[in-house]
């Protein structure tokens, strides 16, 4: 297996403020992970240093094995990092495909590719980005990311809010997207979402990792993934 | 890649109402030639407003030193025309190479700091180039500007205030102004132009989805400062002369206010912001010569507190 990503000790937060301590992981091309814990462990905090807008502390971030610890989010980006970020963060004065038109770069996900994952960005792709509903933003931002055609997508609680039909919607996306081998490092406070089609688990407890596993040893084990979960709480 | 190129030229269509504001401005120029050095005024403070609208409507980056470049493009025709060059069209075209230079060379100035920053900062660029000029009187004339003529357009029409031409000015304006509007609408509507409204919305954002803010904003101000050259050269050989008060903060502060008038951020604000803008200056100031500022400042005062559809909401051609 390749290597794609591989954070060493890093610690990072706002300012002088430290949110992530001293975190290492790897994540292999094809493999998706699930980031897991409480409000306020330190999820996003750990999805923002990898795009690389938080301020890192100490620690290295490695992607494809080239070290982009000192890049700019742009060249992060570049380098195949895609991100949904929590707040899905539409841009609210472009048109669906201009969204999609700001970011896209050439490679296997075209705008077509997009439009047929989720068919209604096709049926409201000249709507303006403030005139779509919460999942309809949410299919957007993750096109959006998608039409970057990343290596690695992080999906910051990518069905928080949203109504449970069009959960389903994206789960079954996200498990197309898996099978298709694109890596995917996904935040998500309730864990049987997600744990089915991720390869590895980690769970966060104040900005450490807790807990890691394999995803099928904790759907084996429910028990331990609440004891766990509850003691990162 | 081609079904983003395929959107792209489904938006480059033109409107009827954009077609027709085109053809009611050329049929007003030839209609009414007694106008037209008004509505030559009005064309090049539109393309002057075009340039800034550039920069703050598409991307968000405020300045009030555009005067900079109208100022340095005016005085590029006006150095070259009496270098012997006379010949307009060269004069317009010449004007963009120090523009385009002095926007690219200051435009890193604008990538850090806040709003504020990027004011006085573009503020200074004019004062500083404005006292330069001023200095450099052997080159620019000094206080006393540089009187010039230019050659007659294609060896035919010519241009000036006798005659016909304050009409072939306006006319040739009116042609400059189209030729850069279709140049801004194709880079508005391209990927890059899109990118831009993206840093416009959220620059932090727009650089994790992998767009760099900074280079585009480095080549859009580039783009602008081109512009605004092109707008002082025109107006520099419209009237044959060019002197240091192209250069004064007014004329920055004013080309924001026709911008405003007539909304940013969709190119034609600006065209439209400046005819209002130069047509109440041209009405009032017949009442009241001292004091038609004062109805320009109700006008804006009403527009930010109560206008929030806007003037150009009433003619608004697209987008």
């Amino acid at each position: 297996m390749v290597e794609l990503l591989r954070v060493e000790r890093l610690s990072s937060g706002y300012g002088a403020a430290r949110v992530v301590n001293n975190v290492s992981f790897a994540l292999n091309q094809g493999q998706s992970l699930a980031l897991l814990g409480r409000n306020g462990v330190g999820k996003t905090t750990l999805i923002n240093s990898v795009i690389g807008v938080t301020t890192r502390h100490e620690g290295r971030l490695f992607v494809g094995g080239e070290d982009v610890t000192r890049l700019s989010p742009h060249l992060r980006a570049a380098r195949g990092i895609g991100w949904v970020p929590q707040e899905r963060d539409i841009f609210r004065s472009l048109s669906v495909e201009e969204n999609l038109t700001a970011v896209a770069r050439p490679g296997a996900w075209t705008l077509a590719r997009v439009y047929e994952m989720f068919p209604r960005l096709k049926e409201r792709r000249r709507n303006g980005g403030r005139q779509l509903s919460g999942g309809e933003q949410q299919m957007l931002a993750i096109g959006r990311a998608l039409a970057l055609n990343p290596k690695l997508l992080l999906l910051d609680e990518p069905t928080e809010g949203l109504a449970p039909i069009i959960v389903d919607e994206l789960l079954a996306a996200f498990q197309r997207l898996a099978r298709e081998g694109l890596s995917m490092i996904l935040v998500e406070q309730k864990p049987k979402k997600i744990l089915p089609f991720t390869d590895e688990a980690i769970i966060l407890n104040r900005g450490a990792i807790a807990y890691a596993a394999k995803s099928a040893e904790l759907i084996a084990d429910p028990a331990a993934l609440e004891a766990h979960l509850k003691a990162a709480g | 890649m081609t079904d983003v190129l395929a959107h792209l030229r489904r938006r480059e269509r033109w409107g009827v109402a954009e077609i027709a504001f085109w053809l009611a401005l050329v049929a007003g120029i030839v209609a009414f030639p007694a106008r037209a050095g008004l509505v030559n005024e009005a064309l090049i403070a539109g393309l002057f407003a075009l340039s800034l609208d550039l920069i703050l409507g598409l991307t968000g980056i405020v300045s009030l030193g555009q005067a900079a470049f109208f100022g340095v493009g005016a005085y590029t025709a006006a150095i070259l025309a009496n270098a012997g060059y006379h010949d307009p069209l060269l004069g317009v075209l010449a004007a963009i190479v120090p523009t385009a230079l002095i926007g690219f060379l200051t435009a890193p100035l604008l990538l850090r700091g806040s709003d504020l920053t990027r004011l006085m900062v573009t503020m200074g660029v004019a004062l500083m180039l404005g006292e330069l000029a001023n200095r450099e009187d052997g080159l620019t004339g000094g206080a006393d500007g540089l009187n010039f003529t230019v050659a007659p357009l294609f060896g035919r029409f010519a241009i000036g205030s006798f005659g016909e031409g304050p009409r072939n000015a306006a006319l040739f304006s009116l042609a400059v102004l189209f030729a850069l509007l279709f140049v801004a609408r194709r880079l508005a509507r391209s990927p890059f132009g899109i990118s831009l409204t993206a840093v416009r919305e959220n620059r932090l954002r727009a650089g994790a989805l992998g767009i760099s803010a900074a280079w585009r904003i480095v080549a859009i101000y580039t783009i602008s400062a081109a512009f605004a050259g092109v707008a002082g050269a025109l107006l520099a050989e419209t009237t044959q002369i060019a002197s240091l008060d192209l250069f004064e903060f007014h004329r920055s502060a004013n080309v924001m206010l026709m911008l405003i008038i007539g909304g940013a951020g969709y190119l034609y604000g600006g065209v439209i912001g400046a005819g209002v803008f130069i047509l109440v200056r041209d009405v009032v100031s017949a009442e009241t010569p001292e004091y038609w500022e004062f109805w320009i400042g109700l006008m804006l005062v009403a527009l930010v507190l109560f206008g929030r559809e806007r003037l150009a909401n009433l003619v608004r051609l697209r987008r």
